[in-house]
């Protein structure tokens, strides 16, 4: 409670004192050299410390990479560890420039809470985990089951609006924790642990005492489209974090990779020189220079390679493209034309 | 000289209500020019999520008032019962820190020094893993006597339930029929009592010890048994000392039991922190924890400070 207060009476003092400064996140970023990042405190494949205290993830690698777009290096990102209440508050208060914190993108939260989404970083659902011991291989056997659930989410909301659509009752039992969450369920507290499918996988295969003795349902119960979000009333910094993404995406289906930058930068295609900046300047709208998207890429490589290696083939956590492959690969990724 | 001192003391109120108004207003055009989204109408529309136990009848289709509502009840809940748990609790100890024998005087101050000593928070968590991870799944819950079964879903008990009084048995994922008490309520109650009354005991040891030796001397010397001497003279003086202190602890407790949400128990904090989640509204979901939280611990201020006045008025000149 005590992080929600200060938080939350700090954005009352900061819109108390401080005026409205429109168009002036970029100046700020760049004056302070650092891009301010909200992210979780701890969702491994998304946001979380490694043992060398390095921030890695998929949420993580898109702060990296706007920070190499506007001010030349991947490094000068401060992250600030948030947790699921205070997280709207932060960046409505200017604490973090950026919230790119496996937030779901709904319309209450894009219509009322002062902000606005940009893009989609990665398509979730929600999902449930349960012990094989229980023999429940469906979601809608679960009548009468208490489910383990972690506060401040959409999850409590989908939970309840699903059950009654099966007109089913369950009893969530609800943590203000993660650790606290999942100590519940695996010590048997709970007969099922619901959150997004995403978290689902990494729950199961690291922090059960046994992975074979889990297992997730096949029943996914909500969208839960997860990306960045800005600050209402700045259109110049909403656009940057917009297009930092899509080229992120773009430079996937142009089979610009990380290592292929600077080699590709004699490619005869006008996409590709585009994109790397040596034909036409497209940084000059946003007020960057012509080089950002590239160095985006070069610093963190294309959203394929971002997610294979933080959730993907080459993360513990496996997870499939699915909906998140590109739009000509079976996924709905689909990038807006950089041009 | 009075009336001037009276037209500062009004003018520094003005200045503080001025304030007040000054940054209510403007934090709400601040908003507002942010595209921030401001007001208690949040209240009157449905709550979308449900409350794992409730002593209302609350669906996701209610409105978020009554999601509050239960969550008030569920803190009440937990918050009284283990008030007069903590006063018996606390008694007792007291009594044992002055006793006579050295065993009981060991345990009671182990138990004081050690409860005292250990932040509240890491008791609950504490409590409850050992409820959660020592106690049998809900399947093979142990069966206590006729009707009454303990697991890791809870203490399930014969009860009023919906079919008429209910008898509990094994059924569906556990123990179905009757009322559960679930581990959550268990360790509020258990972890919340045993706190408290570790203070408790300390106000009354102290207010016993404070009183001047002779009280007990003369009654002593008027052929009283220590036992009666401490019943019929020492206690009646020491609880008066002890009254003002100990109802703090009561509303400490009230207070303390805000921490439920950390072991997952839906309390008033618990039920704000959703809707603040649900509708964005962090200022006034948190306005609306700061004003009950106020409100119920002025009204139990007062009932203690008028218990006080007349325990004092008895009091022989």
């Amino acid at each position: 409670m005590s992080r929600i207060h200060v938080l939350t009476i700090a954005a009352a003092l900061a819109t108390f004192t401080a005026p409205a400064h429109a168009g002036k996140t970029l100046d700020g970023i760049k004056s302070r050299g650092q891009l301010a990042c909200g992210v979780s405190t701890g969702v491994i494949g998304f946001s979380a410390a490694d043992s060398q205290g390095q921030w890695r993830g998929l949420d993580v690698d898109v702060c990296r990479a706007i920070a190499a777009a506007v001010l030349g290096d991947a490094n000068k990102v401060r992250w600030v560890p948030l947790s699921s209440q205070q997280r709207f508050t932060a960046l409505q208060s200017g604490e973090v420039d950026i919230l790119s914190r496996n937030t779901t993108w709904s319309l209450t939260r894009d219509a009322a809470l002062g902000l606005h989404f940009t893009a989609v970083t990665y398509y979730d659902g929600q999902g449930f985990l349960v012990s094989k011991k229980t023999r429940v291989t469906s979601a809608k056997q679960l009548k009468g089951a208490e489910i383990c659930v972690q506060s401040g989410t959409t999850t409590e909301k989908n939970l309840s609006d699903y059950f009654r659509t099966q007109g089913i009752k369950v009893k969530p039992v609800v943590f203000d924790k993660f650790e606290a969450s999942i100590k519940a369920f695996f010590s048997g507290r709970c007969q099922a642990y619901t959150t997004d499918a995403s978290a689902l996988a990494f729950i199961r295969a690291k922090e059960a005492p046994n992975p074979d003795d889990y297992v997730v349902l096949p029943e996914i119960i909500s969208k839960e489209p997860l990306g960045p979000a800005v600050r209402r009333g700045d259109d110049e910094w909403f656009a940057i974090v917009k297009w930092t993404i899509n080229a992120l995406i773009e430079a996937e289906e142009l089979g610009i990779t990380q290592g292929k930058v600077d080699a590709l930068k004699g490619s005869p295609d006008p996409s590709v020189q585009r994109f790397l900046g040596v034909g036409e300047d497209l940084g000059k709208s946003l007020g960057l220079d012509r080089e950002w998207a590239a160095r985006a890429v070069k610093a963190v490589g294309n959203y394929g390679e971002i997610f294979n290696r933080n959730v993907g083939a080459d993360s513990p956590l496996k997870l499939p493209r699915g909906l998140n492959a590109q739009w000509n690969k079976g996924g709905i990724l689909y990038s807006l034309p950089l041009r | 000289m009075r009336a001037s001192s009276r037209v500062v003391q009004a003018l520094i109120l003005a200045v503080v209500v001025g304030l007040c108004v000054l940054l209510a207003v403007t934090t709400a055009g601040h908003l507002e020019q942010r595209g921030i989204r401001s007001g208690f109408d949040f209240l009157l529309e449905p709550a979308g999520f449900t409350l794992g136990e409730s002593m209302l009848p609350v669906d996701a289709a209610d409105s978020t008032l009554l999601a509050f509502v239960a969550g008030l009840l569920n803190t009440l809940r937990a918050a009284l019962p283990g008030a007069a748990l903590a006063l018996g609790i606390g008694i007792l100890a007291g009594f044992g820190r002055l006793a006579d024998n050295p065993l009981v005087r060991g345990l009671a101050s182990a138990y004081v020094n050690a409860f005292r000593n250990i932040p509240l928070l890491l008791q609950l968590l504490a409590w409850y893993f050992i409820l959660t991870d020592l106690l049998p799944a809900a399947d093979a819950a142990m069966h206590l006597a006729p009707g009454i079964f303990l697991s890791k879903s809870g203490l399930s008990v014969p009860w009023w339930g919906e079919t008429g009084f209910e008898i509990p048995e094994p059924g569906g994922f556990g123990i179905d029929g009757g009322a559960r008490l679930t581990p959550e309520y268990l360790t509020m109650l258990i972890g919340l009592a045993l706190y408290s009354a570790a203070y408790i005991a300390e106000t009354l040891r102290a207010a016993v010890l404070a009183l001047p030796p002779g009280q007990r001397l003369a009654a002593l010397a008027l052929g009283m048994s220590p036992r009666r001497a401490f019943i019929d003279v020492l206690l009646p003086q020491a609880w008066r000392a002890a009254l003002p202190p100990v109802t703090s602890q009561l509303l400490n407790l009230f207070k303390n039991a805000s921490l439920a949400v950390a072991i997952g128990y839906p309390d008033l904090v618990s039920v704000a922190g959703t809707s603040l989640n649900q509708t964005g509204r962090a200022i006034e979901c948190l306005v609306i924890v700061i004003a009950v939280y106020l409100l119920l611990s002025l009204v139990a201020a007062a009932i203690s400070h008028r218990l006080e006045q007349r325990t004092l008025q008895g009091r022989p000149a």
